[in-house]
Order: structure tokens, then C-alpha cells, then sequence
């Protein structure tokens, strides 16, 4: 029998700390990688640590407020999604290669 | 007509002269710059008349037409009115400066009628008469100062007109640099006089002036009154500022004659006549005033002998009458000096006009020992010359006489007055003649000593006409103020110039010298006179035996006095004395800071900051690099830093 009473220690640090844990990893990804995709994927982490977070709280305050942004961010990532690659996809047309470094042809 | 109107036109009508030649001052057209010019000049000589007419027919008492155009200045208790006023002193002024400004206007026409730049000269001449006009109808100091000012840089542009030539260009800065040294006094002198006051309006000045002498050196009205007097010295070419004028030859003869004989240079004589009570109140100014202009009417008249440019023969009597002005009014002879400053407009005017039209004639000739002869080249301006040396050397019925024998006759007699004036005052008539006397014999008489290339022609009539009117004035202007002694016996003409002048003119208190010279007044006058004209002939006869009876002689005489001659005919080395005490350590001095304070110091400050803050944009530069990730790498690092600070509190 699995031992499942340790499922009712996990407090809201444990969130936290695994909230923080994928923040720092996406912010490791948006500063450090150059490919427009693994960037983005990196945004989305950031982004769904920060959900974490906020579910954490509500779950713990009793205020399904948390929640509700939640859905709100989670709408916004995809809308942001949709946009970034639909830029990824012309920057590879453009150049066979979607290396953020290409964004400089767009300066006027 | 209405008054306001009338001075309205007076004042604004050489506005629009210099208007209108100014814009198109690259115009060579000289007869309708000449014809715009002298006619706007014409018209304020009418307004003048005009309101000289209308100043005659009222009664005596309150002779005075003021008007108001509008507040110039209202600060605090300061309250400067653009008013004018003609009154029994700036009515004559007025007279004088547009009527010889006429004739002078019209003079240049002809003179100056192969000058590419003649338009632009004629906007000058009228900006000029603006100018002078404000300096005389001005109702405040400041008024007058404007003009004082405004005069000042007509004279500066006027004498510098030529400017190619690089020593006109430094007289003409020499000029104004001079006249600054003298402006400055006069802007103390001024302040002075409101502290002192409350008020720079001359009427009411005058209202104030303390009726009871002030003995004291340090008074308030002695120490203004001395100030004014170091600004007239400047723009009057008295010692110790009388450089500027000789030098001022440099511009076109016609402005000699406009500005630096017949009006600007007078303009020291009309200040102090106009504040007459002030002055009247400081008896040690009035001392001062009358030792200088004593002291440069013998001085400037000494080396008036040995000079052979012809006008600055006539510069250098120039600035001796101007010292015999300031001799009068010094001595309390307000009206002689008055009279001595417009009988000396016309004949001076005249002689100016006259070397002119010899310059002219001679093709730009004007060393007098060139000459020699002219008489028979240049009747006309041979016979007005004539009227004119006449007047100068005090002839007896001559307007020179008239004006010259009151001045002395009021250095000896009058209660400010005293022997030693009178002797100062013969001395100078005595050189006078004989310098004069000089000037004609080498110019118009004895053997010709012309180049036989240079063929001089009587001068057109445009600038005839001016010099005959101007040597018709010179003989008959004394006549509005002939001395009691003599008119007496000639039908009893009365001195209109003493009435006219009496209401604005405050008396001396009387001390006790009058009381007991009252007794024999007239034959000591006779006498006075007797002398001062026996002298004056003898020393003309002497100047007329060593030019043309034996012409060697002045060659002997120059031998006899060699180091002295010398002396004199370096001016005393005045100027360069002036550069060797005062311009060239000034310049050593600027010249010290501009090297050591603003190339090593304020220089080399300005460069650091500018490479302080170009470093600091460098460092901050290399932050801007377009990296995205860079950027959001900063905010990053900026927050943990943030955070970590407001944690670890």
C-alpha cells in the first residue's frame, strides 16, 4: 500500500519552492538560449511557474480569486504564443533558421 | 499748428530720411540720396523755425513748450517721460543744428558725389541729426543721454566711414573708446544727482539746485556736478580727453564740419548751460570747468602752430574755442558761452566747408605747404574763408568779435572770473589769429606751391551756395547779442541775446569784486577790449609778415625753438603718453588674463567637464547594446538586488 500520508505534509513552501524553481529555470532559458522556439517554451514555463504560485495561494487563502487570473494568463500565453510563432515562422522562412539574432533586420 | 505735432515731425523727420536711405544703402545714386536726406533735414529746420516763432510770441516769463509723448521708464520712484522741450536754450540748438545741418547736407551732395557709398553716408548724417536733436530736446538726463549716446555712434560710424583704410577704422574706434571714458562719469554723475534729487528731469533739477554755494569739494551737487563735467570733456575734446578729435579728421570733411565742429562737440557747453543752477551751486566745479577749458584753449591752440594738415589746423582750433566755451561757462558767462558755441557753428562750419572745398578742388590734397595761390583758383571759397578767418580772430563787428570779447570781458569782470582767465583767454585769441592767419597765407596767398600736375577748380555751386550763406552768418550773427558798451553808440541796439536768454539763465550771487569795479565798468571794458583786439592784429600783421612778406622767416624761428617745436609738433606726445600709461598696460594686463585665467584656467575647465560627462556617456553606452537578453538580464539582476536588499533588512 502506497503511503500517502505525506501528501498532507506538503504545505504551501513546497509550492513555492517548485513555482520557483521553474521561474528560474525559464529565466535561465529567456536569458540564455538564442532559438526563438526554446525562448518561447521558456516564456511559457515562466509564465505557468507564476500559475503555480497563484493557485498555491488561493488553494491556501480560500480565495478562488488566484484562480480565476489564472485562467486569464493562461489566455494571454496563447494569445502571445500565437503571435510569436507566427513570427518564428516568417523569420524561418526568411533565413532557414530561427536564431533570435535575426530580429535586428527589423530595425528601421 | 499743434505743438506735440510740430516737435512729432521734427524728430521723426530725419527718422525717415535714415530710413529710407538706409534700405537701399548700396544705391550709388547720389542726387536722390542727397535730395531724400537734406530734404528730411529741411523739414525740421522749417518745424524749428516754426516753433521758434511760436516761442517769440510768448510772453518772456514762460517761454516754454513741453510735450509728452509717453512713459518711458516707470520703476519704483524713477519716472522717465519721453518729454521734450524747447525753451530759450534748445529752441537756438534746434536752430542751429538743422539750419547748419542743412546747408552741410546740402554741401555733401556735391562732395561727396563719387563715393560709391553715398547713400549709406547720407542715412548716417540723418540718423546723426535724430540723434543730436534727442541730445537737445531731451527733457530728462537720460533723455539727453540717448542722444549722447546716439551721437556718439553716428560720429564713431561717420568717422570710420572709410573704414577700408585701417587708421580711419582706428580713429573712429578711438573716438568712441574716448567718448566711453567720459560716458561712464556722466552715467555717475547722474546717479548722483537722484540720490541726491529723486528726479533726472532737468526742469526740476533746476527747481532743487541749491540757491546757497556749496563750498565743500566732496557736496553731492559739486561731486555730480564734476562728474557731468568729465562726460562733457569727453564728448567736448577738453583736456584730458581731447585726443579723439584731431584724429577725428579722418572721416569726410562734411562731418567735421556737422559733427565735429558746428554740434556733437558742443553738446558738453549745452549740458552745462542747460543745468545752469546746478552748476551756479558747485563754485568748484565752475572753477575746474573754467581752468580746463583755459588750459586747453591756450594748449590745443599752441599746437594748432605747427601742425600742416589743414584740417587738423582747423581741429585743433576746434578744440581750442571749445575751451574758450567752457572758459565762459565756467566763469558764470552762461550766454557768452552760448553765444561763442553758435557764432563758432557757423564760422567753423564754414572754414570746414571751406577746406572741404579746397580738399575737394585740390583732388584730395591737404597738406598746406601743397598750396599756396588758391585765391586765384577758388575765388568763392577764398572770399568765405575770408569771412570766416575775420570771425575766428575776433575782428571787430565780425560775430566772432561779439562772442569772443564777452567771454573775455566776463573772465576778467565776472565774480567767478578773475586776471589770470583774461590773460589765459588773450593768449589763446592771440595764437588763434595767428595760426589762422597762417592757414590763409599758406593756402589761399602768396606764391603757389602746387604740384604742376594738379590743376585746382573753384568747387560747383551745390557747395558754393552753403559757404555763402554760412560766411554771411559769420558776419552778421554777432548782432543778436552786441555788449552794451558798444551798442550804445551804434543806435542804441539792445543785446537780444542777453534777454532772450535771461529767464532761463540763473545770476550769480554778486560778491563784492562788482561793487567796487561798478564805478569805471565802461572804460575798463574799452580797455579790455582795446587791448585783447590790438594784440590780436599785431599778432595776425606778425603771422602775415613771417608767411608772406619774408617766408623764411617761420624756418628761422622753427630753428631758434627747435626742441620745443618739436615738442609741440608732437602734441606734448600726449598720445603716447596715454599708450605708454594706460593702453598699453591694459592691453598687457588683458592680455596676462586672457593667456593665464581663460585659455589655462576657464578654458581648460570647460574642456574637463566636457570629457567628465563624454566618459560617463561612454561607460553608459556600453549598456545600450540592442540585446534583447542582455536587457532582460539587467532587470533580472536589478530586481534580485532589490529584493535581496528589502529581505535582508
Amino acid at each position: 500500500m502506497l503511503e500517502t500520508s505525506f501528501l498532507n505534509n506538503i504545505g504551501l513552501e513546497h509550492y513555492l519552492v517548485l513555482s520557483a524553481v521553474l521561474f528560474s529555470l525559464g529565466m535561465a532559458g529567456v536569458l540564455l538560449r538564442r532559438n526563438l522556439i526554446v525562448l518561447m517554451m521558456s516564456i511559457e514555463l515562466m509564465l505557468n511557474a507564476i500559475n503555480i504560485s497563484f493557485v498555491a495561494f488561493s488553494k491556501f487563502n480560500n480565495n478562488p480569486e488566484g484562480q480565476v487570473m489564472v485562467f486569464f494568463v493562461m489566455t494571454i500565453a496563447a494569445a502571445e504564443a500565437a503571435v510569436g510563432l507566427a513570427l518564428a515562422v516568417s523569420i524561418f522562412k526568411r533565413f532557414k533558421e530561427v536564431n533570435i539574432r535575426f530580429f535586428e533586420h527589423l530595425k528601421g | 499748428m499743434n505743438h506735440q505735432i510740430l516737435i512729432a515731425i521734427l524728430l521723426l523727420s530725419p527718422v525717415v530720411g535714415f530710413l529710407l536711405n538706409g534700405v537701399r544703402f548700396k544705391s550709388a545714386n547720389y542726387v536722390l540720396a542727397g535730395s531724400i536726406a537734406t530734404g528730411a533735414v529741411f523739414v525740421s529746420f522749417i518745424c524749428s523755425v516754426l516753433l521758434f516763432l511760436d516761442l517769440v510770441s510768448m510772453p518772456a516769463e514762460n517761454r516754454r513748450i513741453a510735450v509728452e509723448f509717453f512713459t518711458w521708464i516707470a520703476v519704483d520712484n524713477l519716472k522717465i517721460n519721453a518729454g521734450f522741450v524747447v525753451d530759450q536754450i534748445s529752441s537756438i540748438m534746434i536752430l542751429i543744428i538743422t539750419g547748419v545741418g542743412t546747408l552741410i547736407h546740402l554741401f555733401s551732395i556735391g562732395y561727396m558725389h563719387h563715393d560709391k557709398g553715398v547713400t549709406k553716408y547720407f542715412a548716417y548724417l540723418n540718423l546723426f541729426i535724430f540723434n543730436m536733436l534727442i541730445l537737445v530736446l531731451g527733457d530728462s538726463l537720460l533723455t539727453m543721454f540717448v542722444g549722447w549716446e546716439g551721437v556718439g555712434l553716428c560720429s564713431y560710424l561717420l568717422i570710420g566711414f572709410w573704414f577700408s583704410d585701417s587708421a580711419k577704422a582706428a580713429a573712429g574706434m578711438k573716438a568712441f573708446i574716448t567718448n566711453r571714458i567720459g560716458d561712464a562719469a556722466f552715467i555717475i554723475g547722474m546717479f548722483i544727482l537722484f540720490m541726491t534729487f529723486g528726479t533726472l528731469n532737468m526742469h526740476e533739477l533746476n527747481a532743487l539746485a541749491p540757491t546757497t554755494i556749496e563750498a565743500s569739494w566732496l557736496g553731492a551737487v559739486t561731486l555730480a556736478t564734476l562728474m557731468l563735467f568729465i562726460g562733457a570733456t569727453g564728448k567736448s575734446a577738453q583736456i584730458p580727453l581731447y585726443v579723439w578729435l584731431p584724429d577725428a579728421m579722418a572721416g569726410p570733411t562734411p562731418v567735421s564740419a556737422l559733427i565735429h565742429a558746428a554740434t556733437m562737440v558742443t553738446a558738453g557747453v549745452y549740458m552745462i548751460i542747460r543745468l545752469n543752477p546746478l552748476f551756479i551751486a558747485a563754485p568748484n566745479t565752475m572753477f575746474v570747468i573754467a581752468t580746463i577749458g583755459a588750459a586747453t584753449a591756450v594748449m590745443a591752440a599752441i599746437i594748432g602752430l605747427t601742425q600742416y594738415d589743414i584740417k587738423k589746423v582747423l581741429a585743433y582750433s576746434t578744440v581750442s574755442q571749445l575751451g574758450y566755451m567752457f572758459l565762459a561757462v565756467g566763469v558764470g558767462a552762461f550766454g557768452a558761452g552760448m553765444m561763442h558755441l553758435m557764432t563758432h557753428a557757423f564760422f567753423k562750419a564754414l572754414m570746414f566747408l571751406g577746406s572741404g572745398s579746397v580738399i575737394h578742388g585740390m583732388h584730395e590734397e591737404q597738406d598746406i605747404r601743397k598750396m599756396g595761390g588758391l585765391k586765384k583758383y577758388m575765388p568763392i571759397t577764398h572770399f568765405t574763408f575770408l569771412m570766416g578767418w575775420l570771425a575766428i580772430i575776433g575782428f571787430p563787428l565780425f560775430s566772432g568779435f561779439f562772442s569772443k570779447d564777452e567771454i573775455l570781458w566776463n573772465a576778467f569782470s565776472s565774480p567767478r572770473g578773475g586776471e589770470l582767465f583774461w590773460i589765459a583767454g588773450v593768449i589763446g585769441a592771440i595764437l588763434t589769429a595767428f595760426y589762422m592767419t597762417r592757414l590763409m597765407a599758406l593756402t589761399f596767398w602768396g606764391k603757389s606751391r602746387l604740384d604742376s600736375k594738379v590743376h585746382p577748380h573753384e568747387s560747383s555751386l551745390i557747395m558754393t551756395i552753403p559757404l555763402m550763406i554760412l560766411a554771411i552768418l559769420s558776419v552778421v550773427g554777432g548782432f543778436v547779442g552786441v555788449p552794451h558798451v558798444i551798442g550804445q553808440y551804434l543806435g542804441h541796439i539792445p543785446n537780444f541775446w542777453e534777454q532772450w536768454l535771461e529767464p532761463v539763465i540763473r545770476a550769480i550771487p554778486a560778491n563784492e569784486f562788482v561793487a567796487t569795479h561798478a564805478a569805471d565798468h565802461e572804460g575798463l571794458e574799452w580797455s579790455l577790449m582795446g587791448t585783447s583786439v590790438a594784440l590780436v592784429m599785431i599778432s595776425a600783421l606778425t603771422a602775415f609778415y613771417f608767411y608772406i612778406i619774408k617766408p623764411g622767416t617761420s624756418e628761422k624761428v622753427r630753428k631758434i625753438f627747435g626742441p620745443v617745436y618739436n615738442f609741440v609738433n608732437h602734441k606734448y606726445f600726449v598720445d603716447e603718453f596715454y599708450f605708454a600709461a594706460v593702453i598699453n598696460p591694459i592691453v598687457k594686463q588683458s592680455q596676462n588674463l586672457w593667456f593665464y585665467v581663460d585659455v589655462h584656467f576657464i578654458d581648460k575647465m570647460t574642456y574637463w567637464t566636457a570629457d567628465i560627462v563624454k566618459g560617463g556617456g561612454r561607460v553608459a553606452k556600453s549598456f545600450q547594446t540592442g540585446n534583447m537578453q542582455q536587457y532582460a538580464m539587467y532587470i533580472g539582476v536589478g530586481i534580485v538586488v532589490v529584493l535581496s536588499f528589502v529581505l535582508m533588512r
